[in-house]
């Protein structure tokens, strides 16, 4: 019995796009940044136990026991209203998982999985967790051929790194903003550390993907492209870039406020990396 | 009689319809015209409420249902009577299959089944150069589609990776025709994971092939093999499916007082009389429709005891949760383990049913268990024993729950997994889905993805831009669209929910 816990947001059993083939995605509850622009933002926070979602759920699956929120997943009807109730976006519904839990799910659905990834939230917030979790895999006769992945904000620092990356296989790393304040206005935290490990990942082979969030007038301008292009540049060449496109869907706040990023700009922005010699670049399938 | 002409009539002068379409129709109303093989009392009552159903195949079986010809009988010795000489060359060859489709009846009045196609032309194919091989199968697929618009219309290629069924994976992704309809057969000892890789790759190109999973059919059939036409039915090769009745397991769990009647009572009573169906169906086409008494039969296409009778249910999701309300229980199909398992016992029954009950002119002299895939005027009855469209759990979920059922199935069975477009980023994922499923004991493996203008509907292709014109009445010049039309309008099928695979955390236990 591998008794580690992890804050628990939501588990995939099916998805494409976390990694290469199909993965089993645990979302970690919690964040270190606060990107008013996030597109779960329930992920970021943790339950305090306030009991004000409890008055929002007409299914009675959230209640107060000894002072601690109580979720009942049968009586949920996924209805989300008490994630809008959540004063410090938080998520109510979070659960309690351990390692042993988490490989018997592995387990469970072996034959669809190409490996498994933990994302958030900030999956590294729950460092212990995670190397316990891909250890055990690691360790593990029937699981050992999964692979494992991390998709991070990179704000970890280096000798975290070191603990993390002999049972990690790949992490597709997020870099908001290559320029101070652009990335401080769109997390609440410098880029410095980020860059610090895309440098890290990528010297030990294990920079599966690095992400950059296009957002109008804030990460599309020549500046932001011009970094992230020379950033790429003194990783190499053929560094596997995705451009996501900042869409309204499950944002919060003043960013509604803020325009949607057209397939026109991000194809521009592709062009625009592959003129300059980086040809590995990814777009979106899909705008909503 | 007055409603028959008026009928005719209607056909005749609709605006939408070709000239052969309207033959097609006034065929079927003249065959009806005659009176049905003469039913015991309580099997008409049955078959006039549709608790069974005959899938309106007509009052006077003159030809089987579906037919598959063993094609290389043909292509070895030409024939006699259509004054074909043994083909030596590959255009030679496709021509010859060209003519053979013409001379194959099924119910649609096309050929349901156009052959292993690789194993077909791979002798004729030596000294023929790549580019040369992909030319003419683009010109025979171009042919197929214009002259046989009928996605009922099955080829089969695989399990092994060679020139033939790659230049015809090729050309199906480029033209992306509705016809014809394909199956790559995928045994994990013989394909390479190049060639499935393909397949997969095409099914998010054009939601083709169907993925079937060879070493279960092959253990099922015999030495001369089988083949998947039609809304994957596996039969018999040289043979095919004289029938196919159907019960609707939902009136039959309607018709129960609780979930001990439904398998002690009313669900044997339906069952046998769904058997008496298929029986005076059979008589009819082997002792009165001198079918056999034909060519394909003299030159050895087809042998007479090959015919199996396909023994089909459906709305096995209305079922359950029909019996799970009378029991007071709340758990629904596809999502509550107790109801996927009451599910499974119900399809454990029916096919002890089927194996316990001997038919004549009968294959094996035993019918073979069918979840069939829906007719486009089912209302609020499920194809087969697939979940409610728009209801489905994600696709992993989805396989788990169905996976059971399938080893019963032995004539076909098919679930559709819608999947969005975040799928073409990563065909890898679709790659081991398809694995995974098969591991389960997945019969079949059938996905959409979400944008593709060509889909699936129940069970045949069609293209949502077809329906789309049919319904502003400029007609259509593929059979099935009619049908297609008629499916989306009644049955919901377009509102088939897109499966969230994507980054887009919703939150929640369980979805």
């Amino acid at each position: 019995m591998n008794s580690a816990l992890a804050t628990v947001s939501k588990i995939l059993t099916f998805s494409c796009v976390d990694g290469p083939g199909n993965r089993l995605v645990v979302f970690l509850q919690g964040c270190n940044f606060n990107c008013p622009g996030c597109h779960n933002p329930h992920t970021i926070g943790q339950c305090d136990h306030c009991g004000d979602c409890i008055a929002a759920c007409h299914a009675a699956a959230l209640s107060l026991v000894d002072g601690r929120i109580s979720f009942d997943p049968v009586a949920c009807d996924l209805c989300d209203n008490c994630l809008e109730a959540c004063p410090i976006s938080a998520n109510p519904m979070a659960q309690q998982y351990s390692v042993t839990e988490i490989l018997e799910l592995a387990r469970k659905h072996l034959p669809f999985l190409s490996g498994i990834t933990v994302s958030g939230g900030e999956a590294t917030m729950q460092l212990k967790f995670v190397v316990a979790l891909f250890e055990a895999i690691k360790s593990d006769q029937e699981l050992a051929n999964l692979t494992c992945y991390i998709d991070s904000n990179g704000h970890l620092g280096a000798s975290n790194w070191e603990k993390l990356l002999p049972v990690t296989d790949g992490v597709m790393l997020d870099i908001k903003a290559f320029h101070g304040p652009a990335h401080r206005e769109l997390t609440g935290k410098d880029n410095d550390r980020s860059l610090q490990s895309a440098r890290i990942l990528h010297a030990a082979g294990k920079l599966h993907e690095l992400r950059f969030l296009l957002v109008p007038g804030k990460t599309d301008c020549d500046a932001e492209l011009d970094g992230l292009v020379d950033f790429v540049r003194t990783l190499g060449t053929e560094t596997r870039v995705r451009l996501n496109a900042f869409q309204h869907h499950g944002v919060r706040g003043d960013a509604l406020a803020w325009e949607k990023m057209p397939e026109t700009g991000v194809d521009m922005a592709a062009e625009r990396l592959r003129a300059a010699g980086i040809n590995n670049v990814h777009t979106p399938a899909v705008y909503v | 009689m007055q409603e028959t002409l008026r009928n005719l009539h209607n056909i005749v002068t609709d605006k939408t319809l070709s000239p052969s379409q309207k033959s097609h129709y006034l065929a079927l109303e003249a065959e009806n015209m005659l009176p049905y093989p003469a039913l015991d009392a309580e099997t008409q009552e049955a078959l006039d409420q549709r608790v069974i159903c005959d899938m309106y195949e007509g009052h006077a079986p003159y030809k089987p249902r579906y037919v598959l010809p063993d094609y290389s009988i043909v292509l070895r010795n030409g024939s006699e009577y259509l004054e074909l000489p043994v083909p030596v060359t590959l255009d030679e060859a496709i021509n010859t299959l060209m003519i053979a489709y013409h001379h194959v009846p099924s119910v649609t009045g096309m050929p349901v089944y156009i052959g292993q196609l690789d194993d077909l032309l791979l002798p004729f194919c030596d000294g023929v150069s790549d580019d040369d091989l992909y030319q003419k199968i683009k010109l025979f697929w171009r042919y197929l589609d214009r002259t046989l618009p009928d996605a009922f219309m099955h080829a089969n290629i695989g399990p092994t990776d060679n020139r033939v069924a790659r230049s015809i994976l090729r050309v199906d992704a480029e033209l992306k025709q509705t016809a014809p309809n394909l199956t790559f057969l995928y045994d994990p000892k013989i394909s390479t994971d190049q060639i499935l890789a393909i397949a997969t790759n095409n099914i998010v190109e054009c939601s083709k092939p169907h993925i079937a999973n060879h070493p279960l059919h092959a253990d099922t059939f015999d030495e001369r093999g089988y083949g998947i036409v039609s809304c994957y039915n596996a039969l018999p090769l040289a043979g095919g499916a004289s029938t196919l009745t159907r019960v609707n397991l939902k009136e039959v769990a309607l018709r129960s007082t609780d979930e001990a009647d439904f398998f002690a009572r009313s669900l044997p009573y339906y069952l046998n009389l769904n058997f008496r169906l298929a029986e005076h169906r059979i008589d009819y086409l082997f002792n009165e429709s001198n079918f056999f008494n034909s060519f394909l039969v003299e030159e050895g296409w087809i042998e007479q005891d090959r015919f199996t009778a396909m023994y089909g249910i459906f709305a096995m999701a209305e079922a359950v949760n029909t019996l799970q309300k009378k029991e007071g229980r709340a758990g629904q199909y596809g999502f509550d383990e107790a109801a996927n398992e009451l599910g499974h016992k119900i399809s454990r029954v029916l096919s002890e049913a089927v194996d316990r009950r001997p038919m004549e002119n009968v294959w094996r002299d035993h019918a073979m268990l069918h979840a069939q895939a829906g007719l486009s005027d089912d209302v609020e009855a499920t194809p087969g024993v697939r979940i409610p469209y728009g209801t489905e759990p994600d696709p992993v979920m989805h396989i788990e729950a169905l996976a059971a059922h399938h080893q019963y199935y032995s004539s076909g069975i098919s679930e559709i997994l819608t999947l969005d477009e975040t799928i073409k980023n990563n065909p890898e994922a679709l790659l081991q889905l398809c694995k995974g499923a098969f591991s389960c004991g997945f019969r079949e493996f059938t996905a959409n993805v979400a944008s593709n203008d060509l889909v699936r509907v129940t069970g045949f292709m069609i293209r949502l831009s077809d329906v789309e014109k049919f319904r502003k009445q400029e007609g259509s010049r593929t059979n099935t669209t009619v049908l297609g039309a008629e499916a989306a309008d009644v049955t919901g099928i377009l509102e088939r929910k897109p499966r969230v695979v994507s980054h887009e955390l919703s939150p929640g236990y369980s979805q």
